[in-house]
């Protein structure tokens, strides 16, 4: 796993092409002895999730579920309705900032920060592009899975803030939802760092280069991998309470769930948590299984696809592309697939994903022992 | 990163560390203190990444954090008429805990005062300390380890035991 991933094909940025080089550089970068570059790293991912949320978040889940039911979504405010989002953030910020009179005004109003520094935290070690990453931690993956559980927490503090007892049930069924799911999650991604051999998030990336392009990613990389990676999937969108695991907010029983007394901005900032975790877990799930930044596309002969589409800018391209694909699954299930009962819920965690997680778990190992 | 930055946000941390830490302690609403501890365990996983040890810093958090924490607040939120009753217990002995709180803060201090500079490890950190902590987990340590896992296990059968359902027709 030497430096071979850099080629030539990308635009020459003045801070080079090499592995990690522009988080390098950046983190380099002062204005008046102040680190500013600290800083815009991590205003990167932010305004990531904030683009990335308006467009296809908001604006093509609108259009996605519309089509997928026969309607033609939203379709006044601009040509096709593509200037519905900017409508309706300048509703959302003209909107009256209500705390209820009865609310816990404390955990209220710092509830739904909470939940998005828990979201926003994993894009620290998500790496964009070869040459970009916010931190490369030695224990990236573990740290992306660990920090999920301050998400948790925010979300107890705006159920119990919202002193509504929707708001509470919904906040104990969506903490009890990732709490449960976790345990497969991790145990699938597990399996995906027995493949790699470790949990640096850039190396995983490296290891599964090459020039077949998809045929070295970990999916294909055992003839089990496709458990743990089928795993991992079902495991995020209860994660991320995602229909059909969108108890948590089931609009038939309990309105809107631990938001149900949110408005205005901090409802904003609640949604923006929700689309920063979708991208998370998207973007998680192909690095470890789909090859994250590197090119699906095979070296054919003379003609060196694989080649011409790696590169840190490619690199970027194609993790946001394969992230924004898991997104488009996730909107097709939730308009799908009808919502689960708590207790099939439950029963799908503990009997079926966790036993078939371990099985995948000791499998992997077999295989990694004993590979031909 | 230079040394000043470093520094500030060390300081930044160790406050955070320090002032949710004493907030949990002094405040009458048992509600805030549980939710002030994520701020405590938060900070103390950062103050482990200063000591690069990354690997405790993501354990803090997902064990504390991700189970006490949370246990905790379920606890909390559960137990009836938690936000009226007062918790100030009605047996308080003053003298001897003064005893201990002078006595803890003087040896403290002592220690602190008589081991002048930090004693920095002879081997360098090389590599990645996932893989060592792996490697002497399953070899040095084997036997701990695996009496750990256990007696976690028996208490995880024994909570599954008392938490089961009670068939009534026996």
């Amino acid at each position: 796993m030497s430096t071979m991933v850099i080629s030539q094909f990308s635009i020459p940025f003045l801070m080079g092409n090499s592995l990690n080089a522009w988080s390098d550089a950046l983190a380099g970068f002062y204005l008046f002895g102040l680190p500013l570059g600290l800083v815009i790293i991590a205003a990167i991912p932010l305004v990531f999730i904030a683009l990335y949320s308006l467009t296809y978040g908001v604006y093509g889940e609108r259009k996605i579920s519309a089509f997928m039911q026969d309607r033609l979504g939203p379709m006044e405010v601009g040509k096709w309705g593509i200037l519905q989002t900017i409508a309706d953030i300048l509703k959302l910020l003209q909107k009256e900032d209500i705390v209820p009179a009865s609310a816990d005004k404390f955990l209220f109003v710092v509830g739904p920060g909470i939940l998005f520094v828990g979201s926003f935290l994993a894009f620290a070690v998500l790496p964009f592009s070869p040459a970009f990453i916010g931190a490369s931690l030695n224990v990236g993956l573990f740290f992306a899975i660990g920090i999920v559980a301050i998400e948790v927490v925010g979300i107890l503090a705006a159920g119990w803030g919202s002193n509504n007892k929707w708001s509470l049930y919904g906040a104990v069924r969506s903490v009890a939802q990732i709490v449960s799911y976790e345990i497969p999650a991790a145990i699938a991604l597990l399996c995906g760092a027995m493949m790699a051999g470790t949990l640096d998030m850039q190396k995983i990336n490296i290891l599964q280069s090459g020039s077949y392009g998809f045929a070295h990613f970990f999916l294909f990389h055992s003839p089990i991998a496709w458990l743990p990676f089928l795993i991992y999937f079902i495991a995020s969108l209860a994660e991320v309470n995602r229909a059909p695991f969108d108890i948590p907010e089931a609009e038939s029983e309990l309105v809107a769930g631990y938001f149900t007394e949110y408005s205005g901005m901090k409802f904003a900032v609640i949604f923006l948590a929700e689309y920063g975790s979708m991208f998370m877990v998207s973007a998680i799930i192909s690095i470890v299984f789909l090859g994250g930044w590197n090119s699906p596309l095979p070296n054919i002969g003379s003609v060196a696809l694989n080649d011409w589409t790696n590169g840190p800018v490619w690199g970027a391209f194609w993790i946001i592309t394969k992230g924004f694909f898991f997104i488009f699954v996730q909107m097709w299930l939730r308009w799908t697939l009808p919502r689960l009962r708590v207790d099939q819920l439950m029963y799908l965690c503990w009997k079926v994903l966790t036993p078939f997680a371990f099985i995948s778990f000791v499998l992997t190992a077999v295989w990694e022992i004993y590979r031909p | 990163m230079s040394i000043t930055t470093y520094t500030v946000i060390f300081y930044l941390f160790a406050a955070i560390t320090v002032c949710s830490a004493a907030f949990v302690v002094f405040t009458r609403n048992v509600i805030y203190s549980a939710f002030s501890l994520l701020f405590t365990f938060f900070g103390v996983a950062a103050l482990y990444v200063f000591l690069s040890a990354d690997f405790i810093a993501v354990t803090q958090v997902v064990v504390y954090v991700g189970g006490i924490l949370v246990l905790l607040l379920f606890g909390v939120m559960f137990t009836n008429s938690i936000m009226q009753t007062g918790q100030k217990s009605e047996v308080l002995h003053i003298f001897s805990g003064m005893l201990l709180l002078i006595g803890m803060i003087g040896a403290l201090l002592y220690t602190f005062y008589t081991t002048h500079s930090w004693m920095p490890s002879e081997t360098t950190l090389q590599g990645s300390i996932v893989e060592r902590i792996g490697f002497e987990t399953m070899s040095r340590y084997v036997l701990p380890f695996e009496m750990v896992s256990i007696l976690l296990l028996a208490a995880l059968i024994g909570a599954a035991f008392l938490a089961r359902f009670d068939k009534s027709g026996k």
